[in-house]
């Protein structure tokens, strides 16, 4: 939740990872790395701070700006800092279909939270986001990688007890 | 028993490893592409197939791979569309989970077949999970020799690169998918130039979708005239549909193309009818972009014949009495839906996915939320529907890419078809009931 701090670099394995991103791109067309780089940024500081960006435009050798054009267009990218859990519920018709709109207001009201903010213990952010492409097993959210389905709110208390431990 | 050309062997357990795949005939078409066949010989057997592009638009497969050019010391790309996002779509996300080795198996033999030595997996970045599977299998399939240098001793090279997106619909779109991949915002290309001519990096490209991708194996395993015998007319092969809303069984089915809609909803095999005590009302049959239907014009066309799932019977009546199969996004509603909430909901989503590039989409996505949410919220008036209307039509076919028509036909058909209900909203603006026709066996009035 605090600034990130003024050295900023990946960890060893990240950077790894990221030279290993670069390398799948013809030569000269590194910027096509941005997209899973700044996946791989977001995992190691959660969300991306301008000076994340920076590094990452230096590393790839473009202007910032090409970065944060693409950081403020994709919708998975975080521009401020969240939660530790990032809950991002689908609010899109199927999901609504099946009855989302209830389960969503229960987890507000369960967190204390409105959509788009991070309760006060920096545990839960919750985010809307719109189809998940699980639409026959909605209501769904999602939590990182992980998918959890057909939620009610019995399920959301086991869910949010489990990830409060 | 019906012929199932994807998803035959899904249910088996360990199916998601090379060993297991191998076992139920995986990578044959491979051996065979690469040893006994031509790159143009395939081409011509996917195109026999007859098979139509399954993300949605239904171009045949065969004549965009013909269209693909081929200069000299150009690099070719293939790039398979896997940012399957368009509401009520999720089999590209089940095929992938389930079945990595199919859609790597079906890359390697297009790859083959257009000549492209680096192919892309685009993949929605949600699916972290997936990309990991299909890293995975990418890693086994290159260890047994059929992704790499040198293919089976062919001398065929073949790197297959996952690509994560970063969360945008409109990258479903494939010029702005290439934009993407090329490390920029989601924004549509100016058609011309195709990718066939000018796609990734400006060299030729050819994106498809994965489940098109994925019957490439069986077409060079059984050959396109056996591929083109199933199904009707030139609705060929097999689909696959993801079925949700308020029926029995929600999942991804496998249909040879041709079976009643009537029987998908109703018969046990598919969808297994409406959940109990409750009546079909609407259905979206190919994604939340095609024209929503009432039961009764799901069911049977203008004409009184009965609707089959193909892409001719479905858009029988143009988008006066029809739709389109699409992507095969079935979201079937009971009489618990409010049309004009969810005609709203659809609008938000489009508003909030336009890129932003054309007016026309920009603004006019921006207008129809503002005016259903004020509807759907008790303030609208008589004069909205009308508006609503004028501007779909102002916003369709007048922007680069097709979103602004996917955003306007669910709103243009919902007030087509489901009038009385806007007008009911707009007359008792806090009553929750509302009017519209329900199946029951025969047609009611509830």
């Amino acid at each position: 939740m605090t600034e990130t701090t003024p050295n900023i670099a990946f960890t060893p394995e990240r950077m790894a990872k990221v030279q290993e991103i670069i390398a799948r791109y013809p030569a000269g067309k590194q910027k096509s790395a941005l997209l899973p780089i700044l996946h791989v940024a977001q995992a190691q500081w959660g969300w991306l701070s301008d000076k994340v960006m920076d590094y990452v435009a230096g590393i790839l050798e473009i202007a910032p700006v090409e970065v944060y054009e693409v950081a403020t267009f994709y919708t998975m990218y975080h521009l401020q800092p969240v939660g530790k859990h990032v809950i991002e519920y689908c609010r899109t018709g199927p999901c609504c279909t099946m009855g989302a709109e209830p389960v969503y207001e229960y987890i507000q009201e369960k967190l204390g939270i409105k959509t788009g903010q991070t309760t006060p213990d920096g545990n839960f952010t919750l985010k809307e986001v719109e189809c998940l492409a699980a639409c026959g097993w909605g209501p769904v959210f999602q939590i990182r990688e992980q998918y959890y389905m057909n939620l009610t709110n019995d399920k959301v208390d086991e869910i949010i007890a489990d990830l409060s431990k | 028993m019906a012929t199932k050309i994807l998803t035959e062997h899904i249910n088996v357990p360990g199916i998601e490893t090379l060993a297991v795949y191998r076992k139920m005939g995986g990578y044959e078409a491979v051996e065979k592409a690469i040893k006994k066949m031509t790159p143009d010989e395939i081409v011509e057997e996917v195109k026999k197939a007859g098979v139509r592009g399954r993300g949605g638009a239904g171009f045949p497969m065969g004549m965009k791979w013909s269209f693909l050019a081929k200069p000299e010391g150009v690099p070719r790309y293939l790039v398979c569309n896997a940012d399957e996002s368009e509401p009520g779509t999720f089999k590209d996300h089940y095929l992938m989970k389930n079945l990595p080795h199919l859609l790597i198996e079906g890359m390697i033999v297009s790859s083959f077949a257009l000549g492209a030595n680096t192919s892309f997996i685009y993949v929605r970045g949600e699916l972290l999970y997936v990309i990991d599977i299909l890293e995975k299998a990418i890693a086994e399939a290159k260890a047994a020799g059929f992704l790499g240098k040198n293919i089976l001793g062919s001398g065929y090279d073949l790197e297959l690169v996952v690509q994560p997106g970063g969360g945008a619909y409109i990258c479903g779109e494939e010029t702005a998918l290439l934009e993407s991949l090329e490390g920029k915002r989601g924004n549509p290309r100016n058609k011309p130039p195709f990718p066939a001519v000018k796609g990734l990096y400006q060299c030729p490209t050819v994106v498809n979708n994965v489940e098109s991708i994925a019957t490439v194996s069986w077409i060079v395993n059984h050959g396109g005239d056996a591929y083109a015998a199933i199904g009707v007319g030139r609705s060929t092969g097999t689909k696959l549909i993801s079925a949700s809303g308020h029926i029995n069984r929600p999942g991804v089915y496998e249909i040879e193309l041709g079976v009643s809609v009537e029987d998908f909803i109703y018969a046990d095999e598919w969808c297994g009818g409406i959940r109990p005590g409750h009546y079909l009302k609407a259905v979206v049959a190919g994604g939340s972009s095609v024209p929503i239907l009432p039961a009764e014009r799901i069911l049977t066309t203008i004409a009184g014949e009965k609707r089959l799932m193909t892409y001719e019977s479905l858009s029988d009546g143009g988008f006066v009495s029809g739709t389109m199969l699409g992507s095969g996004g079935f979201i079937a509603m009971d009489e618990t839906v409010c049309i004009v909430r969810n005609t709203w909901n659809y609008a938000r989503f489009y508003h909030h996915e336009s890129c932003g590039q054309c007016s026309p989409c920009r603004e006019g996505t921006g207008w129809m939320e503002k005016v259903l949410h004020r509807i759907e919220h008790g303030h609208g008036s008589m004069h909205d529907i009308d508006l609503l209307v004028d501007v779909a039509k102002k916003i369709e076919g007048n922007t680069i890419c097709p979103l602004g028509d996917a955003a306007a036909w669910p709103v243009a058909s919902a007030i087509r078809h489901f009038r009385d209900e806007f007008e009911w909203h707009i007359t008792h603006p806090f009553e929750a009931t509302q009017p519209g026709a329900v199946y029951r066996g025969e047609l009611e009035l509830v």
